[in-house]
């Protein structure tokens, strides 16, 4: 099964994203910030991660850079999923590596569309 | 809803714009009609097509483009756009290669996704700065949709459905919570509201035809109609692009498919009159 690591500090939002990637055949975790995000990828590394941008202890961009130094950190797909929905954003996420980009609200097409995308549908 | 309702809309429907309703819900037709009802005052769908025995023309138009009107999004079956980049464009390319001009025709454009993913692909070959003259025509029976595409301002879901993030970022700039399409993007594509019914006349000389998932809701003399007319507005070497389901097997024997390519086809060899006359 696949894996998907779902990083935002708002519980409820990790709750409908895991929810809906479950639905979609991910096998999921979570993590609240970019520290334990970290933490997490050291352990397992996922298939794909869906990423917050503002978060306590590590902002979603500061956790993908580091994230893409680590061993095997470049496998991993992300995308980030943020209410950050401006262009400088999402190119400044792009420019750290990230894979797409989800700009909340969202729905299960939105990410089905952008599992699509990333090849992960 | 009355059976005498749902007939009378069926037939003119058809009368209209060629589309079966076939066994339609109640359910499907009331809600497409709602905002009609809602516009036009009435308050049921009997009301609504009481009026319309009575022959008026803008009530009858705007519950033609209620009916006909289908959601689209960008790069949507994406597979037909993989064959258009890998396959028909390259080809295009080299066999274009002197006139530097390409023709592609959008035949039912909807909000103008399709027409503006076409053009986001031409774009990738960077053609206008190479002396090419590009004209993505996108046309739709629906007057207001076809407004929408030429404002070419897309919603927040509207831009996240189909459309990879490094595009938007490249081809729309932001208004609000909305994006708008790129000037360079809008310059390739005329838009114009255009009944597939009607005449093709005023088409000439296409090289790409896109017709996706339009046959699929025709009365057949319709079909046959559509088919026969893009026949002789293509050109012998151009493109059919049909939704990956459709063919136009049984309807006319003026197209080919192309072998591991569903939904392309291309003029058939023994109907080309401009090759055997050539």
């Amino acid at each position: 099964m696949r894996s998907c690591l779902v990083v935002d500090d708002s519980r409820v939002i990790r709750k409908v994203a895991c929810r809906i990637l479950s639905d979609l055949g991910f096998e999921t975790a979570e993590a609240e910030d970019g520290v334990t995000a970290l933490e997490s990828c050291r352990a397992h590394m996922p298939e794909m991660i869906l990423l917050d941008w503002s978060m306590p202890n590590m902002s979603g961009v500061e956790f993908l850079r580091a994230l893409r130094r680590e061993r095997a950190g470049d496998k991993p797909v992300v995308v980030f999923c943020t209410t950050e929905n401006d262009v400088n954003s999402i190119t400044e996420a792009l420019g750290a590596g990230a894979n797409e980009y989800i700009m909340k609200p969202f729905d299960r097409d939105i990410i089905q569309a952008k599992l699509a995308e990333v090849g992960l549908a | 809803m009355k059976p005498d309702d749902v007939a009378y809309l069926t037939h003119m429907l058809r009368r209209r714009s060629g589309m079966m309703l076939g066994r339609a819900k109640p359910e499907f037709i009331e809600g497409r009609l709602a905002p009609v009802m809602r516009r036009f005052g009435f308050k049921d769908v009997s009301g609504l097509v009481a009026e319309l025995r009575h022959g008026r023309d803008a009530l009858a138009r705007a519950v033609t483009e209620a009916m006909t009107t289908n959601e689209s999004s960008f790069f949507r079956d994406r597979p037909s756009f993989d064959v258009f980049e890998q396959l028909v464009l390259p080809a295009l390319l080299t066999r274009r290669g002197s006139a530097k001009r390409l023709r592609i025709w959008s035949a039912a454009c909807a909000a103008g996704q399709e027409a503006y993913s076409i053009a986001m692909l031409l774009d990738d070959h960077k053609l206008a700065a190479k002396g090419w003259t590009i004209d993505v025509i996108a046309t739709d029976i629906s007057a207001e949709m076809v407004a929408r595409g030429e404002q070419g301002l897309y919603g927040h879901f509207e831009v996240q459905r189909g459309l990879p993030v490094r595009r938007l970022v490249d081809h729309f700039s932001q208004e609000g919570s909305s994006w708008r399409v790129g000037e360079n993007l809008r310059r390739m594509v005329t838009f114009r509201p255009f009944n597939l019914l009607d005449s093709f006349g005023w088409l000439e000389d296409i090289d790409v035809v896109f017709c996706r998932n339009v046959l699929m809701y025709l009365d057949h003399k319709a079909k046959v109609g559509v088919l026969d007319q893009i026949s002789e507005v293509l050109l012998p070497d151009g493109y059919l692009m049909l939704g990956s389901v459709e063919t136009p097997q049984g309807l006319s024997n003026a197209f080919d498919p192309v072998p591991g390519s569903p939904g392309l086809y291309v003029p058939a060899r023994a109907a080309l009159p401009r090759q055997a006359v050539g």
